[in-house]
């Protein structure tokens, strides 16, 4: 993909994300913040491929082991991030008809 | 370009998960569909994770298993034990750690650029640099600023700003060097270059979180929210990658937008609130006049028990002071004794209360108080009119009407709750001493309809959980 459409998709992108969080209600407010912490955690695809590089020489093999670092990093945030907003999530509920 | 060739439907597949990113928070427009957002979420990552594993040679698997193991089980036992309380710190912590594998990630690059097809006979492309030194540069601002707001949130470290002399001229200096190095970067290479940006990065993101504090962690734990974001997306540039495009440009305006509101809600202009200072001790000049002692009431639990029995309405406001003494859990419970006793009970909260936006409702709902008991400021403000007992726990700034009227106050033009309009003010504070965060004087507190309730908050109601069951 050359810049000029890489471009294109971030902008878009950005634009997506303001209209998406405005609607999100203020009550979901720390959830959002859960939410997108462990989709920033997307990051572990670059950390992947540095992990999984056969190592050339001294510095590939640094950088694998870096990979594997970041991967260790962004696995606590992917799993720790979904399953703490599930479990606030599981905590709203309505009012009980009686 | 000389990239890595991806296959077209990895391509595919990466913005399928990026779509499923989108949906995840397009979830959280009501509880009711957030739970499936959720999901989608999970699904968009385990996507993205196969893709790339798919798609790459892989030298070694058992490793990658073993750390994508190791970092897993560590976040599902903190996700699983973590209390809804230090939700605050646990978020600001996982901020960091993006920050950190973008960094990690950039330095992995930057050595071993072949593999992330972003090089050409040991040359990195000028275009790649750049988006690595940023991806790098940001990743490392979001580690320190959130390694400072988890010490300052967690109560390890000063919760006061603190102020170097001559900041503004550092920190503006310490960012264009950056940009400098980062622009240097593309015609050398060298370790030093690229050191020095992770270092320099690294200082301006303490330097920068340093002099904010107290009240203002909302819009800090916002701001780093975006950071990490953009981080991600300036590692999704250089690796060409449209799942992390989207994610890093969602979460970075997600972060941006939460700062705002609660700028707004503050009245508080971003920059001055990224100039931090506010909440500091008060200059000698300002505090040295004596203030004027002026008469208050305090009433007890029983009296406290006793008007709200007799009450048609209350309206309960939970404060950042709520959280600390964890009384949520009390505070449900005398909601149910008075609905039980055919009192109206609404909980009202202010964009600002506590240390994170919606850090309010998450705790009522840990609670198991419905959310359709929950109101935001503009939609319960015109009620207090008709509101018998306005109950304000752990909260004082959101209250004090000296935002409306007071222009020389620094809280002046805060949108606040028009408490003095119900017929009677409860007020449970630990006691008269402390004035709320801003250091103002809240004369809510000597109105004639005022009850001061002196105590730590979740005594106080339980103590009146136990009389009104008298």
């Amino acid at each position: 993909m050359d810049f000029i459409s890489i471009l294109s998709i971030f902008v878009l992108a950005c634009f997506v994300g303001y209209y998406v969080v405005w609607s999100v209600t203020p009550a979901l407010h720390t959830p959002l913040m859960a939410v997108t912490n462990a989709i920033s955690s997307v990051i572990v695809v670059g950390a992947l491929i540095a992990a999984a590089a056969s190592g050339l020489g001294a510095a590939g093999g640094v950088s694998k082991w870096l990979g594997l670092g970041a991967v260790v990093l962004a696995s606590v945030n992917i799993f720790g991030g979904f399953a703490v907003t599930a479990r606030m999530l599981a905590m709203y509920k309505k009012k009980e008809k009686k | 370009m000389e990239h890595v060739t991806t296959p077209s439907w990895a391509m595919f597949a990466y913005l399928v998960s990026g779509v499923l990113f989108i949906l995840a928070l397009r979830g959280l427009s009501s509880p009711a569909t957030s739970r499936a957002g959720n999901r989608y979420g999970m699904i968009g990552m385990v996507i993205a994770v196969a893709t790339t594993l798919v798609t790459h040679e892989i030298a070694g698997l058992p490793e990658i298993i073993g750390a994508l193991a190791i970092g897993g089980g560590i976040g599902f036992v903190i996700a699983r034990r973590i209390a809804m309380t230090a939700m605050p710190q646990l978020v600001a912590a996982f901020h960091s750690l993006v920050g950190m594998a973008a960094v990690l990630v950039g330095w992995a690059a930057y050595l071993n650029p072949e593999a992330f097809g972003i090089a050409e006979g040991g040359q990195i492309h000028a275009q790649s640099c750049i988006e690595m030194g940023l991806g790098i540069a940001i990743g490392a601002i979001t580690f320190s600023g959130s390694i400072i707001a988890f010490l300052k949130l967690a109560g390890k470290m000063s919760g006061a700003p603190i102020m170097l002399p001559g900041r503004h001229v550092i920190n503006l200096g310490t960012i264009i060097a950056i940009l400098s190095l980062v622009g240097y970067f593309t015609v050398d290479q060298s370790l030093w270059v690229i050191g020095l940006i992770s270092l320099l990065a690294f200082i301006i993101g303490f330097l920068l979180i340093i002099p904010i504090g107290g009240a203002d962690m909302p819009v800090v734990v916002s701001m780093l929210n975006s950071y990490s974001g953009w981080a991600a997306a300036a590692m999704g540039f250089t690796l060409h990658n449209t799942a992390m495009i989207i994610t890093g440009a969602l979460v970075g305006s997600s972060g941006a937008i939460l700062s705002y509101i609660m700028c707004k809600a503050m009245n508080r202009g971003f920059l001055s609130v990224i100039a931090g200072g506010f909440g500091a001790a008060p200059e000698a000049g300002a505090g040295g006049a004596p203030k004027e002692q002026r008469p208050w009431k305090r009433g007890s639990a029983e009296d406290a028990a006793f008007l709200m029995k007799e009450a048609e309405s209350v309206i309960i406001i939970p404060g950042y002071g709520m959280a600390v003494s964890q009384a949520q859990h009390a505070l449900r419970e005398m909601g149910d004794v008075l609905k039980k006793e055919g009192v109206s009970v609404k909980y009202a909260i202010h964009p600002v209360a506590g240390r994170m936006p919606g850090h309010m409702n998450v705790l009522l709902a840990e609670a198991n108080v419905p959310y359709d008991e929950v109101f935001e400021l503009e939609d319960i403000n015109s009620e207090f009119g008709q509101c018998d007992v306005a109950f304000i726990i752990g909260a004082n700034d959101v209250v004090n009407p000296a935002a409306k009227t007071d222009k020389s106050s620094p809280i002046y033009g805060m949108p606040v709750f028009d408490v003095e309009k119900a017929k009677t003010v409860m007020f449970v504070k630990r006691s008269m001493g402390g004035v709320g965060y801003s250091g103002v004087d809240n004369d809510v507190f000597y109105m004639d309809q005022t009850m001061m309730l002196l105590a730590d908050a979740k005594k106080m109601v339980e103590d009146i959980v136990k009389a009104l069951a008298h």
